[in-house]
């Protein structure tokens, strides 16, 4: 078991490890989970980094903002170059070349890096059993690019590739089940979280860190460029996604589901579910299905969502 | 004075394989791909035998092992890794990306045709598509030298002045799957030579020189966004560092000389018969061997004609080639890559480039050869050398550029 244990005045104290000055959008949702990822480190941490907004913005040259070591490489391979990094620790261990007991490898990947054009690393890395957390910040579309659908982007969604026209209304697809791909691997920890949910995120970054084996950590990172929406939504949006059952927070520890934070209390009392409504209303992006004509998506996304919801109450073993 | 060496049938991979062994190098990471299998096969042995430290991953893809090769390099580890044709051209992404890192990995190129159609047998397309990726690449004749010259390379890339990556490349089946005698050194011999990987040192402002890794202690950004207010300066960077190769390689060649016995020519080409030739040819890898035979058997005839092994591509020797060729009256240039819509092959462009500035010049010709692995036999070489004698006697040229043994 995890000692780590959550004190909010000790965790003031650590020094920051994403600096102020980056050149992420205000209310951008991954610099947030971020933050609280690294508030969650035992020690020694090197970052990898795959292309995407995070990397683009934190490190213009010659400026950084990271407070520890940090790679970025390319866009599909973060996993790879984790891989890397975590097993050459171990060779220069053995050769009496390596000054640190441990080190820990936490990767981070947007949407695109891990749903897409990533997942053929993540999931070699995830096989090979390397010992690293991979953390995907999803704010469900290529926001660097410019809004392009990814895997991650929600059914109904306006994207630029995916537009809301007037005989396709946005994306047609749901998103693809990443987190459950990632349990498939039979790796030791996969967890969901959103910056919202804070103290869920910290602990299960913190026990993502300390297994053996690779993790995995689905965070909801909200985007109020590409979602069309107040970038103070931030942190209510998150709220929302969870209390609608959009996005359940949840935790694979050693073959074992649990339902975690504000969605156990979901289950157990069934009336704080909240409609899809909500969490779509609030975002321009999805704008177009409030029109008569549309309303039978919004009836579609309820539908998935709830079966998504009642099928993961089932596997989950605490309620 | 060169120590006892221990001979060994080895192929080409082998020979690759036992260098890397004896190089004490951290970290290896591959993706099969024929014809360089061997290397990782022969390697995974020495692991699961316990007769080497080395950490190896065999991932899912080249892409990836190129890539968990930055990671453990930029971690400070001497990292490996062997690719062929295709798998050079899923890691093409990668290969840039090393070499502006500035992390000194070697890569065995074991040279195969690239696809399409597909094909398994050597040819220069897959290394020469990359010439300009700011690696070092060395050509290498036998299953001998590409033994050597891994272990060369890790001294050249590791070299302050230069930090690249090194490729050395070895053609499919010819040198790979080709069983020869190959001299092993001991493996204490080889350790001090290539010594242990030390990371060079940066001058940061307020912080002192720190190691140029990834270190929790000594925080650094690897792989920043670069736009147009520094980009081209670490592009100018590597320009020079691949520049101050140079002497490096000249170096190494001279060194490994001591401890073996064995050196190729200055370390950039290998010369036969060009004192006074009339004609000569200038090929790379193992077509080389071909071109020796044929050119002492002419000689032999009464024939002035020589040859020039061009063993280090990158950085090219424009002026080797011309102090050793300036005299010939005819050179024929080797291209085992196709030149589409270009001016000829990537040798012979480099060739005539050489010479463009040079009053005293031979004429040049270029033969592209060996495409797909196509058989190169002496009645080729017999057929060029005679074309060329022909233009060093008439100066008249027919065609500049012709494809050999196509039906």
């Amino acid at each position: 078991m995890s000692m780590f244990k959550i004190n909010l005045r000790e965790l003031a104290k650590k020094p920051n490890l994403l600096l102020p000055g980056h050149r992420l959008c205000a209310g951008c949702g991954a610099p947030i989970v971020v933050k609280q990822v690294l508030m969650a480190t035992r020690g020694p941490t090197i970052v990898v980094n795959a292309t995407g907004c995070l990397e683009v913005a934190t490190t213009i040259y010659p400026y950084s903002a990271w407070n520890l070591p940090w790679i970025h490489v390319a866009f599909e391979n973060a996993a790879a170059v984790a891989s890397g990094i975590e097993a050459a620790f171990k060779a220069l261990k053995r050769k009496g070349r390596m000054k640190y007991e441990h080190i820990d490898v936490i990767a981070f990947g947007g949407d695109g890096g891990t749903y897409d054009i990533g997942i053929q690393a993540l999931s070699g890395a995830f096989e090979r059993g390397h010992d690293f957390l991979y953390v995907l910040y999803d704010n469900e579309a290529y926001m660097n690019t410019g809004i392009q659908r990814s895997g991650g982007t929600p059914m109904g969604a306006a994207t630029t590739t995916t537009p809301a026209g007037t005989v396709i209304p946005g994306k047609k697809e749901h998103k693809k089940p990443i987190a459950e791909i990632a349990v498939a691997h039979k790796i030791p920890y996969v967890a969901t979280a959103t910056p919202a949910h804070f103290i869920d995120l910290m602990r299960k970054a913190r026990k993502g860190i300390e297994v053996n084996g690779p993790a995995f950590i689905h965070a909801f990172s909200p985007c109020p460029r590409g979602w069309r929406m107040p970038g103070e939504l931030t942190i209510e949006i998150s709220k929302i996604a969870v209390d609608t059952c959009y996005f359940p927070l949840w935790e694979y520890e050693n073959g074992v589901w649990k339902l975690t934070d504000r969605s156990l209390a979901i289950a157990k009392n069934p009336k704080l579910k909240k409609p899809i409504e909500e969490f779509l209303k609030l975002q321009g992006r999805f704008r177009h299905l409030f029109k008569p004509e549309n309303q039978k998506i919004i009836r579609e996304i309820q539908e998935y969502v709830d079966l998504v919801w009642e099928d993961l109450k089932e596997r989950c073993e605490n309620i | 004075m060169s120590v006892r060496q221990r001979v060994m049938g080895l192929n080409g991979d082998e020979a690759v394989a036992w260098a890397v062994k004896q190089c004490d190098v951290d970290f290896v990471s591959a993706y099969p791909i024929t014809p360089q299998t061997i290397i990782v096969e022969k390697f995974s042995e020495f692991v699961a035998n316990g007769e080497v430290e080395t950490e190896f991953v065999p991932v899912e893809s080249e892409h990836s092992a190129l890539s968990a090769c930055i990671g453990a390099a930029a971690l400070g580890a001497r990292a490996f890794t062997a690719t062929a044709a295709n798998g050079l051209a899923l890691m093409w992404e990668i290969v840039y990306i090393a070499s502006s890192l500035r992390l000194p990995i070697v890569m065995a190129v074991v040279n195969r045709a690239l696809s399409g159609p597909i094909n398994i047998h050597c040819d220069h397309s897959d290394s020469m598509g990359c010439r300009d990726a700011s690696w070092i690449q060395i050509y290498t004749e036998n299953a001998q030298e590409a033994y050597d010259t891994v272990i060369q390379a890790f001294r050249i890339g590791e070299h302050p002045d230069v930090q690249l990556p090194v490729m050395v490349t070895l053609d499919g089946f010819l040198i790979s799957h080709t069983l020869q005698n190959v001299k092993i050194l001991p493996d204490e011999v080889v350790k001090d030579f290539v010594g242990v990987r030390k990371p060079v040192e940066v001058e940061i402002p307020g912080r002192g020189r720190i190691p140029l890794i990834l270190d929790p202690e000594n925080p650094l950004t690897f792989g920043p966004l670069d736009l147009y207010d520094y980009y081209f300066e670490h592009k100018v960077q590597q320009h020079e560092a691949i520049e101050k190769a140079r002497p490096v390689i000249k170096q190494i060649n001279e060194e490994y000389y001591k401890i073996s016995g064995r050196k190729y020519g200055d370390g950039f080409v290998e010369t036969y018969g060009l004192e006074d030739a009339e004609t000569a040819i200038i090929v790379l890898g193992s077509t080389a061997g071909t071109v020796r035979y044929v050119a002492k058997e002419l000689r032999r005839k009464g024939y002035k004609v020589g040859m020039l092994r061009l063993r280090t591509f990158r950085p090219f020797p424009y002026r080797e080639l011309v102090e050793a060729l300036r005299h010939v009256k005819a050179v024929g240039v080797m291209d085992r890559s196709g030149a589409y819509g270009a001016y000829g092959g990537p040798v012979y462009i480099e060739t005539k480039a050489a010479f463009y500035d040079e009053d005293e010049k031979p004429k040049i010709l270029n033969y592209i050869y060996g495409l797909g692995g196509r058989d190169t036999p002496p009645t080729m070489i017999r057929k060029v050398y005679e074309e060329l004698l022909e233009v060093s006697r008439t100066g008249k040229i027919e065609k500049k550029m012709k494809f050999l043994g196509v039906r």
